[in-house]
């Protein structure tokens, strides 16, 4: 279980490293954490010819205040995020899901770009970034194009990244005083990829009422108007109109076709917003 | 906790000294080198000139070789089996037990592949990485031939063939009957299908070997972490038909055993066969996925079970027909039989009843060979044999520690002939569960469940009682026929000139903490500080013959013989020191590491000192041994020692996700005397959480063409810190008859229990909603499928439907 013989390349800007990426005469892989990729080399499941490591660029290293939202660098770790070495704009939400991926020495590694762009449909943060209605910002020789989050993963380990593309950053809305979030996982141990994911934002004072139910096969199912299945946000609890066979139907149509599978989402989702807190 | 009972004051103890001798629980001396990082294990090895080799491994299960194709520039660099064929043997694992069909294990595949991760050639280069390159650019052509993927449907008559010559795919079909028909009258007649997941063994340390040609010694040096580095010997000289003078084994520290470490691997054969050749020393390292998915496969057991009881919870009598998928070789020295053959000895378990019958089959599939896993075919046999007792109950009415005190084995029968001749030697059975059960609260945990959880889950309490024969001796194993019969325990014990004493045994501790129990026993005789005192393991070239460790063993064996050295040297350092003293050995007695006179005393390390550096203050009639023994041991009966326990899971079970949490849990055990109680209760911690292991997450599964399903941690969940609770644990100290101080061997018992009562907790738990499981791991899936199976009424298989595949 060793890598292929691959180079290794360290930029120290993202033009450079986006130079490096658009070699086309050869296969390239970005690397962050390393957190799964390094597993993938070592088991030849990737046998890359040139290894670009991010983690050079102070650029992705930086979060920024921008008013109505941070950005966060690409290679910011899951443990800055727990930590809060990065500001907390989600009332507890990042910083919550972020102490629960995987095991601590994971997160001391793990970036949120890694995360995202290596797009397993069990990891956390395409889930919760998706609820707090999060956008990446990616670069390439042509510029900048931002993407919600949840049009980013196409499918498993399947993101819209197109060659010559870095993704420096994510946007994270900042919540108001009266939203309120819920996240809930399924797994069978400390530490494992989840089996299902429910997540929940409500921001009655900015009109926002997302859920999303995540380790699916594919990319988490994202509702966007969820005023049906929690209300407009504002009652004290949230879950009494849960409507299960509504939550079902919703996944039944984009595709599970399992029922227990169902169930088990369902049920995440359910308890996820029954962690609301009245106001 | 609840310790001590005929507990006797150790000599250091009666002496007012801190306590070393036997009952001590002194700190380990191996952790001061493990928790800081300074263990020797075989990756961390370096020999001048290494270099590493990596395996071409069959891709398929079954398959015909039609073409191996080496690139002539790595011609010089790889090795198939042309290359080895006039100098190895395969590895040929016989049982004598009649109608035993051997199989041939090739050093390196040639012809036919049988199971995924064979090994077809071995590549050598400076670096693993390279190494792999050059076993990626090997290329195989097979004929893929139709895998035999299920122990069950193995056995129909249409199925292919492991072994074509055969004719069958079982290498050994055992029955006993005894009284059955007497039992068919009973008024309950219970019928369940049980099986356990296979698994691998999955220690912390995998599997790995580093061999050189020894010049100067004219010998190969193989280390490699074993638990049985005397019977590697054996197996590598037979397999490279080289004399046992030309082979040394050394088994450095050891990152966890539980059996996968003491098998003979052909690896190893590669390894030693390209070392006497080479010029250089060669190393191989197991990674994970090669550990994982070819190699360190365990416990696939099937039951069909009905027992027989009457009303008021009597056990009357068992039937069973049991499988085990016992893969596609017999391996060296266990062979493919000892698992099941086991089953139809042990199914009885602690319980006292006159009618039996069990027909177990090994059976042939294209998968890993079956390894004896800690607590050996006793897991699987106490999962079956426990669930039933609780379907008793049930059907009794009655609760399941009722129908346990009913039917174990009573305190005033021991010694105790069981059904199938087993001989319990001591114990109280029913105290041990009287005594778990006082460590809940269990008409509170039935309020509780009539009550139910605020937060919806479901709660449920089972229990477990099992015993294990341990330290099993010539007159089990002789019957067995395997390669290895354990014989006399041997064990050295050496002063050195300044006092000191080694220790020299021939079996290996690899998490037993022998290095500081073993010391204390030589203690508890020669009064020597323990920290004087070295234990020298795991090198066939310092170490007297042993079939090493395995069937917890070491505590009886090890232990024993150790004692019996420790006696014979204090004989001798009478003598010497009575010389010293002016006066006859008659006078003198060993205290507190010194011979003492009538007047005065002399110490051991002077009667050391003298023996070694000045001969001259010695009579002419001394004994010419010195202060060296050898000397072997075995108990006063080899039957084996029966240590038992009871174990009792309370579980909260979530009916909608499916999760099971283990919210309290009891281990009431008795191991005989205690050398090192805290070393006990370590053992007894390790093997809850490979239990549990068992019980809720480990599973092997292979697909239907042979093709292993898990080849990360990611897809073979293990339990971590967080899934083992901590258990309450109790003793009682009933005495061996047959032992040094009584001592019982208890090494894998903590992993035999815990699926057993997890899984009578578990569907106690799913009762109100008429669902059950009777197959691990108990998994989310499984746990909400039953509920489902249940609720829906559509239970085709009902349990007491069904059906045994017949002979």
């Amino acid at each position: 279980m060793k890598p292929v013989n691959f180079d290794y390349a360290r930029p120290d800007g993202v033009e450079a490293a986006i130079k490096l990426v658009s070699d086309e005469s050869r296969t390239v892989k970005m690397m962050a954490g390393s957190q799964s990729l390094g597993p993938m080399l070592n088991l030849r499941l990737v046998q890359p010819d040139l290894i670009v490591d991010l983690t050079g660029i102070e650029e992705l290293r930086c979060v920024e205040d921008t008013g109505d939202e941070i950005r966060i660098g690409a290679c910011i770790t899951h443990a800055d995020i727990e930590d809060l070495r990065v500001i907390d704009v989600t009332r507890g939400a990042l910083p919550t899901v972020a102490a629960g991926i995987a095991y601590r020495a994971v997160r001391n590694r793990g970036t949120i770009g890694g995360s995202l762009t290596h797009a397993d449909p069990s990891a956390d943060w395409h889930s919760i970034l998706a609820a707090v209605g999060a956008k990446v910002v990616l670069r390439g020789r042509n510029g900048e194009r931002t993407l919600a989050v949840e049009d980013y993963m196409l499918g498993a380990l399947e993101v819209d990244i197109r060659p010559g593309e870095v993704l420096v950053c994510v946007q994270v809305p900042k919540l108001s005083a009266s939203s309120r979030w819920g996240y809930f996982k399924s797994c069978r141990k400390t530490g494992e990829f989840a089996h299902a994911i429910g997540a929940f934002v409500v921001d009655p004072d900015r009109g926002i009422s997302r859920a999303v139910i995540g380790a699916t096969e594919s990319r988490p199912i994202v509702i966007k108007e969820a005023g049906n299945i929690m209300g407009d946000g504002r009652a004290a609890g949230l879950s009494e109109h849960f409507d299960d066979r509504a939550v079902n139907d919703i996944l039944e149509k984009a595709g599970m076709l399992d029922q227990l599978n169902r169930k088990i989402h369902v049920a995440a989702l359910r308890r996820a917003i029954e962690q609301a807190r009245p106001q | 906790m609840n310790r001590a009972i005929r507990r006797v004051a150790t000599a250091s103890e009666v002496q007012g000294m801190a306590a070393q001798g036997v009952g001590a629980s002194i700190p380990r001396k191996e952790d001061d080198r493990f928790l800081r990082g300074r263990g020797e294990f075989v990756g961390d090895i370096r020999l001048a000139g290494m270099r590493d080799v990596a395996f071409v491994r069959s891709p398929l299960a079954h398959a015909r070789i039609k073409d191996i194709r080496i690139p002539p520039h790595l011609r010089d660099s790889v090795f198939i089996a042309s290359d080895l064929a006039a100098d190895t043997l395969p590895i040929r694992a016989v049982s004598g037990l009649q109608g035993f069909k051997p199989s041939d294990q090739p050093i390196l595949a040639f012809e036919k592949v049988r199971q995924v991760g064979e090994l077809i050639a071995m590549c050598v280069a400076d670096t693993r990485a390279e190494a792999e390159d050059i076993a990626a650019a090997v290329e195989v052509d097979f004929e893929e031939l139709p895998a035999v993927h299920d122990m069950l449907l193995a056995r129909r008559p249409d199925s292919a063939l492991v072994h074509e010559e055969w004719g069958d795919n079982v290498f050994l079909e055992t029955f006993v009957d005894l009284n059955m028909e007497a039992a068919y009258d009973a008024p309950i007649k219970i019928t369940r299908e049980i099986s356990t997941a296979r698994q691998s063994m999955a220690p912390m340390e995998g599997r790995g070997t580093v061999a050189v040609w020894h010049k100067r010694m004219d010998q190969l040096v193989l280390y490699t972490g074993n638990q049985q580095p005397h019977i590697v010997r054996n197996g590598l000289s037979e397999c490279l038909k080289l004399e046992q003078l030309k082979i040394r084994i050394v088994s450095p520290d050891v990152g966890g055993g539980f059996g996968y470490k003491g098998i003979v691997l052909t690896e190893d054969v590669c390894l030693g066969w390209l070392a006497m050749r080479c010029g250089y020393p060669v190393r191989w390292i197991e990674d994970r996925r090669e550990h994982l998915t070819a190699g360190a496969n365990c416990r696939e057991h099937h039951y069909n079970i009905t027992v027989y009881a009457d009303r008021d919870g009597t056990l009357r009598g068992v039937e069973c027909e049991a499988s085990v998928d016992s893969g596609a070789y017999s391996s060296y020295p266990f062979s493919a039989c000892l698992e099941a053959a086991q089953i139809a000895s042990i199914l009885p378990g602690p319980y006292d009843f006159p009618s039996y019958r069990c027909r177990t089959w090994s059976v042939s599939t294209n998968k890993c060979p079956i390894l004896p896993y800690r607590g050996v075919a006793r897991t699987g046999v106490c999962y079956a044999i426990e669930l039933m007792m609780d379907a008793i109950a049930h059907e009794c009415g009655l609760e399941p520690y009722e129908v346990r005190l009913k039917n174990l084995v009573r305190p005033e029968q021991m010694p105790f002939d069981n059904i199938t001749k087993k001989h319990f030697d001591s114990g109280d059975y029913p105290e041990s569960l009287r005594r778990a059960l006082a460590k809940i609260d269990l008409a509170g945990l039935r309020a509780r469940q009539k009550k139910g959880e605020p937060d919806g889950r479901l709660i449920g309490v089972g229990l477990a009682v099992y015993c294990e024969q341990g330290a099993h001796g010539t007159s089990v194993y002789a019957g067995w026929g395997i390669p290895m019969v354990p014989g006399h325990e041997q064990a050295t014990a050496r002063m050195t000139p300044d006092g000191g004493l080694e220790l020299r045994i021939g079996a290996h501790s690899h998490g037993q903490g022998m290095e500081t129990t073993l010391p204390q026993i030589a203690h508890e005789i020669l009064g020597i500080d323990v920290a004087r005192i070295k234990l020298v393991h795991g090198d066939t070239e310092y170490t007297p013959y042993s079939t090493g460790s395995w069937g917890s063993r070491c505590a009886v064996m090890s232990g024993g013989a150790v004692a019996t050295a420790s006696r014979e040297l204090a004989k001798l350092v009478k003598g010497i020191g009575a010389h010293l003293l002016q006066t006859e050995i008659e006078n003198v007695r060993l205290e507190n590491a010194a011979v003492v006179g009538p007047s005065n005393s002399v110490t051991i390390a002077e009667i050391a000192h003298t023996w070694y550096r000045r001969p001259q203050d010695l009579p002419a009639t001394v004994d010419p041994r010195g202060l060296e023994v050898t000397v072997g041991y075995k108990p006063v009966r080899d039957s084996g020692t029966f240590s038992y326990a009871s174990h009792i899971a309370v579980v909260a079970v979530d009916p909608e996700l499916g999760d099971i949490e283990l919210i309290d849990y009891v281990i009431v055990e008795d191991g005989g005397k205690l050398i090192n109680p805290m070393v006990v209760d370590g053992q007894i911690y390790g093997g809850l959480a490979q239990g549990i292991g068992t019980a809720l997450y480990e599973e092997m599964n292979f697909d239907t063409s042979g093709q292993p399903l898990a080849s990360t941690f990611a897809d073979y969940l293990l339990p971590g810190p967080t899934e083992v609770p901590a258990p309450k644990v109790g003793h009682l100290e009933t005495l061996a008859p047959y032992t040094e101080f009584g001592v019982k061997g208890i090494g894998e018992g903590g992993a035999i229990a815990p699926p057993a009562a997890i899984g009578n907790a578990v569907n106690d738990a799913l009762r109100p909603l008429g669902a059950q499981l009777l197959h691990t791991p108990m998994t989310p899936r499984r746990v909400l499928e039953a509920i489902e199976a249940a609720s829906a009424g559509r239970d085709k298989k009902s349990p007491e439907l069904a059906e045994g595949l017949s002979a």
